[in-house]
């Protein structure tokens, strides 16, 4: 059961094969077995999962099923599920039930989806190997001394380890697609405003971003069909229409144009992860698309760029946490500035603080123009390379990471050389672009993503080039070792 | 760009944070890091250069004036850490 | 030495709206606490802000009211603070490019000369919680019911020098806002709330002194205090060869002064940035077109026309003119009873009298204008005297129907019949013909003043229902 694709599933289902209680029920079985070795979950609710799963083919009996009727879904811990703890990885919001749902959820909910589980993350989403969680560090099922990437490293070492056949993530800076690359899954990250912030909690609002994580292109359409949409209720949501983005999964390749950024394939690029790109690329153009360099001039300054808009950002989104309507509060403050104080403190880890620092001083006072207003306008000129380059090319292609997945512990103590991990990766939520990261070989034994970056709204054609990448490869469906057994 | 101590200090109290002068020392140079990376911005010419806040450069859609939204007060003070007749508490506050 | 203060008012305007700025919670006063804060009020994780288009709408149309440019684009920012009444930890606000630029707008002094006072600008922005500072076991409650109720912040230049100044332009700027329907201007529930910036400084400098805040000044009688104490404190510390204080100070009515404020000694960095959540609000000409053309006559308009076209005085004019409704009420006695200067003496005193005797408003007078007018009518032709006019107004007040019903009920009506006026003229100067006597002797002069008491003489034989014009002729035929 949990090596079929979440296509497979849905078919099965439907012709009553199988029912949404047995897929669920198999799926728990695997988690309570197997996931004490990756620590992906931070909630799972096995009653209510098992509730929604009868439900579920209650509807596929009476011929009602949505589009994702009985299928179990793995949701990051950053979209808020009413009545289920929703910790953001954070000891701030261990205690925090919300009495709603995130938008996303809530689609998920109508389309029939069985709500598995909360999967863990770095705290609050700043992190890029899912350490700085409360709950403790996830670990790569490919080796699970190696770290899974993040912030959505719960999520993709549960796909990964099949522990879901499909998961929600968020991405800010690369938290869907690094994740991704490390642990050998498939992970797109819509473009900004494609799918609702509505009930997500906010990292850096003018970049975050949800998206699906599944192990195939074709999986991550089909969630990403129930998730995109307009939300009245989010003012940066999109009006533009959505499409069926399984439609042209299967397009032909012929004609398309592929840029290579120069700047991602220079010096700071692990040779061995190199040469899985290369080959990856040399199966695209073999399906009629040609490959274009072309230059992202602006590459050099996106770490410094992102660094102070998305903490600034963060610095005044995570002020709400303050111990008064909910989530932690230090016990017996003496004052009202104790009771800030100490919460603050208490309630979040280092990664978390130090963020908040850096953007209280990038926006305070005689340091905003140099700093905020400064990354701002840069932002302007890293949207416009790609900008140039879409006039050249229909898709930008390149590695997702320098290199495969790195030692637990190795950069725990080292923020800037964890920030250098998403070197590829910021660029495309600076500009607000679609990104992919799918499975495209492995060094070590350990995964190599390759990184697809679209258009504005153009998901479709990301999905689609992955897709017919995927019909000629096999990386997608490989299963690590630590995910044998676990069977009922 | 080099950040003291005080500096850090008084960040921390605008953002209501502590810092116990144990960890002082270490944030201090942490952030001193992060700063120093970040201030390779300073070098490039922005000119001209529009700030970008909303990578789509979107503009406001508005909402009707009406009410959607009915008490919910039971349910949200239920997860509150300190209510007493229908009101938050927090430590004294002194206009 | 001789002082001069500059005083600047920021008056937070509450709008008018059914639901909040950012939230479809409702806006409606007087709720139990926190019955009325959603999961966006609350900053519940995960909620987002959508702006309110009424709230727009009336932030452009104030800005048409006092002839401002109107932001094209304006832009949200936020306002980074802590406080417990503040759920986000900022205040989504407007900064750099607010929804209402430079405007003016004019003041009548009590002089009657009017002035103009700049306005600087006017932006939107969400209304904090109330802190509630009774005994809850040592600890302050907050409902935060009010958090996110918009506001239009309007910034007047510092035009204002003195305390009758200030509280005449937050009077005409209650007339503006009640007339464009966009607030209910209500002080006493915190719809109009006043910070005030004052300075002192030797007369005849141009440079500004240094400025103290008044926060949350709330009624027109509390501005005039607040003002008058800070003058004084600021004048006897500059005598002094003191320094005044940049400070943030609170008005205590209970003990009329103003102290500083203890919550502000922190200094405050706000950290203005623009809102993430939300995104530039674009408005365009068609859109401000159409929000001028419903645009009503406004209190200055109305105010001049007053003084063209019935011939009143500035004052009076001023004093109709205040709100829309006395306006109309007035408008509506004078085109019943054709005669706008007898009109705008009854509404001004006789009505407004009653109503402010008995605290009514004039929306719900009980003396509607037609009757009123009718009353006056009965004046003109000289049905019944003034004096007998005061005592109809009465019974009408009393709800005893229209002029006409009251004269006939109350035997009111003149008597105007030559015959009966003659008989009893006749009989005054009989009865009384030494003084007619005197009067004939008299000339022009003393005949005036002694006439009057053959008037009195009828008036207290018809009981007071004779016609004082034909009385007056009768006599001034018949004691000849």
């Amino acid at each position: 059961m949990h090596t079929k694709s979440v296509a497979q599933l849905m078919q099965g289902l439907r012709e009553r094969q199988f029912s949404s209680v047995e897929v669920t029920r198999a799926y728990l079985h695997r988690i309570a077995a197997l996931d004490s070795q990756y620590n992906s979950f931070i909630t799972v609710d096995e009653a209510a999962a098992l509730a929604a799963a009868a439900i579920a083919d209650k509807r596929l009996a009476a011929g009602d099923g949505a589009a994702l009727t009985g299928i179990p879904i793995a949701h990051k811990d950053i979209f808020c599920t009413d009545g289920m703890r929703t910790s953001c990885g954070s000891r701030m919001l261990d205690n925090f039930i919300p009495p709603y749902d995130a938008t996303v959820i809530q689609r998920f909910n109508a389309a029939g989806a069985v709500l598995l589980g909360k999967t863990n993350m770095d705290e609050f989403a700043m992190g890029s190997s899912t350490e700085s969680s409360f709950y403790g560090p996830t670990r790569n099922p490919w080796n699970t001394d190696l770290v899974p990437g993040g912030s959505s490293g719960g999520s993709a070492a549960a796909v990964a380890g099949r522990l879901a056949p499909a998961a929600t993530g968020t991405d800010t800076g690369g938290s869907i697609r690094q994740p991704a690359a490390f642990c050998g899954i498939t992970g797109l990250k819509p473009t900004y405003g494609r799918v609702s912030r509505l009930g997500m909690v906010a990292f850096a609002s003018s970049l975050d971003q949800a998206g699906p994580m599944a192990h195939s292109a074709e999986d991550c359409a089909l969630l990403l069909n129930t998730m995109a949409g307009h939300d009245p209720l989010d003012s940066t949501s999109s009006t533009m229409a959505t499409a069926d983005y399984c439609a042209s999964l299967g397009d032909s390749l012929a004609g398309l144009r592929i840029g290579l950024p120069r700047e991602y394939f220079s010096a700071g690029l692990d040779a061995a992860t190199g040469a899985c790109i290369g080959s990856a690329l040399q199966e695209l153009e073999a399906q009629g698309a040609t490959l274009v360099e072309v230059s992202l001039p602006h590459s050099d300054l996106t770490i410094p760029t992102y660094y102070i808009i998305a903490p600034a950002e963060a610095s005044t989104n995570l002020s709400r946490f303050d111990g008064v309507r909910y989530g932690y509060r230090c016990d017996n403050p003496t004052d009202l500035h104790d009771l800030y104080t100490r919460t603050r403190q208490e309630g979040f880890g280092d990664e978390v603080k130090r963020r908040i620092l850096v953007g209280t001083y990038a926006l305070s006072a005689g340091y905003y123009d140099a700093y905020y207003k400064k990354a701002q306008q840069i932002r302007r000129l890293i949207k416009q390379d790609f900008m140039d380059c879409f006039e050249q090319v229909d898709i930008i292609a390149g590695p997702t990471t320098p290199g495969p997945a790195f030692a637990l512990g190795a950069k725990a103590n080292d923020p800037i050389a964890m920030y250098l991990e998403d070197v590829y990766t910021l660029a495309v939520n600076l500009a607000g672009l679609p990104g992919m990261s799918i499975p495209a070989g492995f060094v070590d034994n350990k995964p190599v993503g390759l990184q697809l970056i679209g258009r504005h709204f153009d998901e479709t054609r990301l999905l689609n080039v992955a897709h017919r990448f995927q019909q000629a490869t096999d990386w997608h469906l490989r299963t690590p070792d630590s995910a044998q057994g676990g069977q009922q | 760009m080099t950040i003291k101590q005080d500096d850090i200090e008084k960040i921390a109290e605008l953002a209501r944070i502590r810092i116990s002068d144990k960890e002082i020392g270490q944030v201090t140079e942490r952030i001193t890091e992060i700063l120093h990376m970040v201030d390779r911005l300073q070098a490039v010419d922005t000119s001209n250069v529009e700030p970008m806040a909303n990578p789509l450069d979107a503009i406001q859609r508005l909402r009707p004036d009406e009410v959607t939204q009915g008490n919910r007060r039971d349910a949200f003070q239920a997860i509150a850490p300190a209510v007493d007749n229908g009101l938050y508490l927090v430590p004294r506050v002194i206009e | 030495m001789q002082w001069e203060s500059v005083i600047g008012l920021e008056v937070h305007l509450q709008l008018a709206t059914q639901s909040k700025i950012f939230s479809g919670s409702s806006t409606a006063f007087g709720a139990e606490p926190n019955t009325q804060a959603s999961a966006v009020d609350l900053a519940m994780p995960g909620m987002l802000p959508v702006l309110n288009e009424q709230a727009v709408r009336f932030a452009v149309k104030f800005g048409l009211g006092i002839g401002a440019s109107i932001g094209k684009r304006s832009v949200f920012d936020r306002k980074n603070y802590f406080y417990p009444d503040l759920p986000k930890g900022y205040q989504i606000s407007q900064f750099d490019a607010p929804i209402v630029g430079r405007g003016t707008f004019e003041i009548l002094l009590e002089d009657g000369s009017a002035r103009s006072i700049g306005i600087t600008r006017a932006h939107l922005e969400e209304d904090a919680g109330k802190s509630l500072h009774e005994d809850f076991h040592g600890q302050t409650g907050i409902d935060l019911n009010r958090a996110g109720t918009p506001l239009l912040e309007i910034v007047s230049d510092p035009d204002i020098r003195n305390a009758a100044e200030a509280v005449s332009y937050l009077k005409a700027l209650h007339s503006l806002v009640t007339y464009l329907g966009i607030s209910d201007g209500n002080m006493a529930e915190g719809s109009m709330r006043c910070d005030v910036n004052i300075s002192l400084r030797p007369l005849g400098c141009e440079t500004l002194g240094t400025r103290a805040e008044i926060k949350n000044v709330n009624s027109f009688r509390f501005v005039d205090k607040a003002i008058r104490y800070e003058i004084e404190r600021q004048t006897a510390i500059l005598e002094d060869g003191g320094t005044v204080a940049q400070e943030t100070r609170l008005y205590d009515a209970d003990r009329d002064e103003t102290r500083p404020m203890r919550s502000k000694e922190i200094a405050n960095d706000y950290r203005y940035f623009p809102e993430p959540d939300l995104l530039p609000v674009v408005i365009d000409d068609a859109y401000i077109e159409a929000i001028r053309n419903t645009l009503p006559e406004l209190p200055a308009d109305k105010r001049h026309r007053f003084h063209t076209q019935y011939g009143l005085n500035t004052y009076d004019a001023n004093i109709l003119s205040a709100t829309r409704a006395l306006a109309d009420y007035f408008e509506a006695v004078a085109a019943d009873c054709g005669d706008a200067k007898i009109a705008a003496n009854w509404v001004q005193v006789e009505l407004l009298g009653q109503l402010n005797r008995d605290a009514h408003a004039i929306d719900n007078c009980p003396v509607s204008a037609a009757q009123l007018g009718g009353l006056i009518r009965r004046i003109l032709d000289h049905s019944i005297s003034g004096k007998m006019a005061k005592q109809v107004f009465e019974a009408m007040w009393q709800g005893e129907g229209s002029a006409d019903a009251i004269i006939d009920a109350r035997g009111f009506k003149q008597v105007s019949d030559s015959g009966a006026l003659e008989t009893i003229v006749d009989q005054v100067i009989n009865t009384n013909a030494a003084q007619a006597q005197q009067y004939r002797d008299a000339d022009e002069t003393k005949r005036k003043k002694l006439v009057g008491f053959f008037v009195g003489q009828v008036m207290q034989l018809s009981k007071g229902q004779a016609n004082p014009q034909m009385v007056n002729d009768l006599l001034a035929k018949k004691l000849v």
